[in-house]
């Protein structure tokens, strides 16, 4: 897959960072971000919108100036050596970066072009890039006539016109259906297989889940998490009970009668009226119900299951609707 | 890469991006009204409309005319690479080329390729235009080959100024409306459409030292039309040829240099 006859050393080859920050004012958009991502293989950095994904994407594929600390993308210094690393890189960034008055194969016979590569292997490898996408059929109509999705998948095509070594994608099945979905996932899947590194940007926790080997969770500019799927989800516990019950007034009561089932915090959803608590060893459902049904709490319904990314994301994350409470 | 490959590199890479604001002009055809009919559309009015009320010593108004229409036209010529580079600003495209390990100049000036080829298509129909209503030089072939080269010179500097004022604005709305500000009293205070004598006072002294004045009485010198008399003796004006010359360079100069800095303040963050 490497074109380039430069040896990499492991690490070098995919993406380092060291204390990585910016500052935009006041407001630090991103801090203190450490990456290591071994070649081949695809890290997920997961937050909500302005959790700094974005900011680290641009400053690693150049287009940012970090404030502080630094970081390499396929061995290259990128505040020192920005021109090697546009060398080594495929982006498709969030808002699709085409020209919607040119046809998607010029698009991407000009990407190519830019690229460094001849006019006729640029444009042997968009029509390659096409069928791949499934564009082939619209490959003469100009750009602005195309779906949100279809730019998408053009978008995508211009990052991987050049053969990149190091894949950057910030929110790429935002705003694609699910089949369309499946098959970008398939083809990253793919793309590793074949020894891209790919660092992609997700709101979706089963898109990390599914697809990355490694996950960095952001909050407000912070690493809040950093693992495998697996110890993330190790990391906050077991099994999980949730009880929907009837009435908002039994959500309190429920939490305190879960208390002895549960290791740490309850967790409130007061819009669902559903508590959540992770199990203790030898905890069973059954007991939980009977317990509810002593103290006089309406149970609608009571269900064990494996912990989720969603349960890492809520007890890492901050956020407006859920409120947590001591048991 | 040696300084000889790296050069060839950016020169491609120009030529790549300079190819897709043609392409674009395929598209949308009309994109080359500005340098085509509009100039037309001027020719026409001052030859039959404002014209018959304008005297002209030495000659006929549309031989005085077209010396005028060309800088003008040139001038405005602005608003074209102004609005592209814009536009280009506002849409992520911008981005999509930033990550691409091209020169970073390259970008600029394959607008720049791009621009220049319409403004000479543009000195192409004014010529065309003018010899038709009835305008024609008087002139030896080295001089005819001295104004347009001088023609090129300024155009290059005002698509510079134009790269400038696209880098500039933060909605290419608003290119329009600033470029009009900036052009039309420098085109309209001059010697362009009528004779600097028949303004008041104050007027001629500004006139005169108006750079447009000069490279208008520069154009209209070397193609052997009519030149507005001199009431003012401001040095350039009494020496167009030379001062264009001069005026023109330092316009390349200035609008490069204003506009290559500007594109990477706006670009930077």
């Amino acid at each position: 897959m490497y074109d380039n006859p430069v040896h990499h050393t492991k690490t070098a080859a995919g993406v380092t960072s060291n204390g990585l920050g910016k500052r935009f004012g006041d407001l630090w958009a991103l801090r203190d971000l450490h990456l290591d991502v071994a070649p081949g293989t695809i890290l997920g950095l997961l937050g909500h919108n302005g959790a700094g994904k974005t900011t680290a994407i641009r400053i690693l594929t150049t287009l940012s100036q970090p404030t502080e600390g630094s970081a390499t993308v396929a061995g290259v210094d990128v505040v020192r050596n920005p021109a090697i690393v546009r060398q080594r890189i495929g982006v498709a960034a969030q808002q699709a970066t085409v020209d919607g008055l040119m046809s998607a194969r010029l698009n991407l016979q000009t990407i190519g072009r830019l690229g460094g590569m001849s006019k006729s292997a640029a444009t042997a490898r968009g029509d390659e890039l096409l069928e791949r996408l499934e564009l082939t059929n619209f490959s003469k109509e100009l750009v602005r006539t195309f779906s949100g999705g279809m730019r998408r998948r053009l978008d995508l095509a211009a990052s991987l016109m050049t053969r990149p070594q190091v894949l950057f994608l910030d929110e790429p099945t935002t705003g694609l259906d699910p089949r369309s979905r499946n098959d970008l996932w398939d083809m990253l899947r793919e793309l590793v297989r074949e020894g891209t590194t790919v660092l992609l940007t997700t709101q979706y926790l089963e898109e990390a889940d599914r697809l990355a080997d490694d996950i960095v969770v952001l909050d407000h500019g912070r690493t809040v998490a950093h693992g495998t799927p697996s110890e993330l989800k190790s990391q906050i516990g077991d099994d999980r009970f949730d009880v929907k019950v009837a009435t908002n007034e039994d959500l309190d009561l429920a939490a305190a009668a879960l208390s002895t089932f549960a290791t740490g915090q309850a967790t409130i959803d007061r819009e669902q009226l559903i508590v959540t608590i992770t199990a203790k060893d030898g905890a069973r459902l059954i007991d939980i119900v009977r317990s509810l049904d002593d103290a006089g709490i309406e149970a609608v319904d009571a269900t064990r299951r494996q912990v989720t990314l969603d349960d890492v994301f809520l007890a890492l994350t901050s956020r407006p609707q859920t409120q947590q409470v001591s048991a | 890469m040696n300084n000889n490959a790296t050069t060839k590199h950016a020169l491609r890479d120009s030529l790549v991006f300079a190819r897709r604001n043609l392409e674009h002009i395929r598209q949308i055809p009309e994109k080359l009204t500005n340098v085509t009919i509009q100039p037309l559309m001027f020719v026409l009015l001052f030859a039959y409309v404002f014209g018959g009320a304008i005297a002209v010593k030495g000659g006929g108004y549309k031989e005085y005319l077209i010396g005028g229409i060309l800088i003008q036209s040139i001038a405005f010529g602005m608003m074209g690479p102004a609005s592209a580079i814009a536009t280009d600003l506002q849409e992520g495209v911008i981005d999509r080329f930033r990550v691409l390990p091209t020169r970073r100049n390259a970008y600029m000036l394959g607008h720049f390729l791009a621009e220049l080829a319409g403004m000479i298509l543009m000195i192409v129909v004014l010529l065309g235009a003018g010899f038709i209503v009835g305008w024609r030089p008087h002139t030896t072939v080295v001089e005819f080959a001295e104004v347009i080269a001088l023609l090129i010179v300024f155009a290059s500097g005002t698509i510079w100024l134009g790269l400038w004022l696209g880098a500039l604005v933060r909605s290419p709305d608003a290119v329009l409306g600033i470029g009009f500000v900036i052009v039309f009293p420098l085109t309209f205070l001059s010697n362009a459409f009528v004779p600097l004598a028949t303004l008041p006072s104050v007027l001629q002294w500004i006139a005169s030292a108006n750079p447009i004045s000069v490279l208008v009485a520069a154009t209209r010198t070397l193609l052997g039309n009519p030149v507005s008399p001199v009431s003012k003796h401001v040095w350039m004006i009494d020496h167009p040829v030379p001062s264009a010359w001069m005026y023109s360079i330092a316009l390349v100069v200035l609008g490069y240099f204003i506009a290559q800095r500007r594109y990477v303040a706006r670009t930077a963050d």
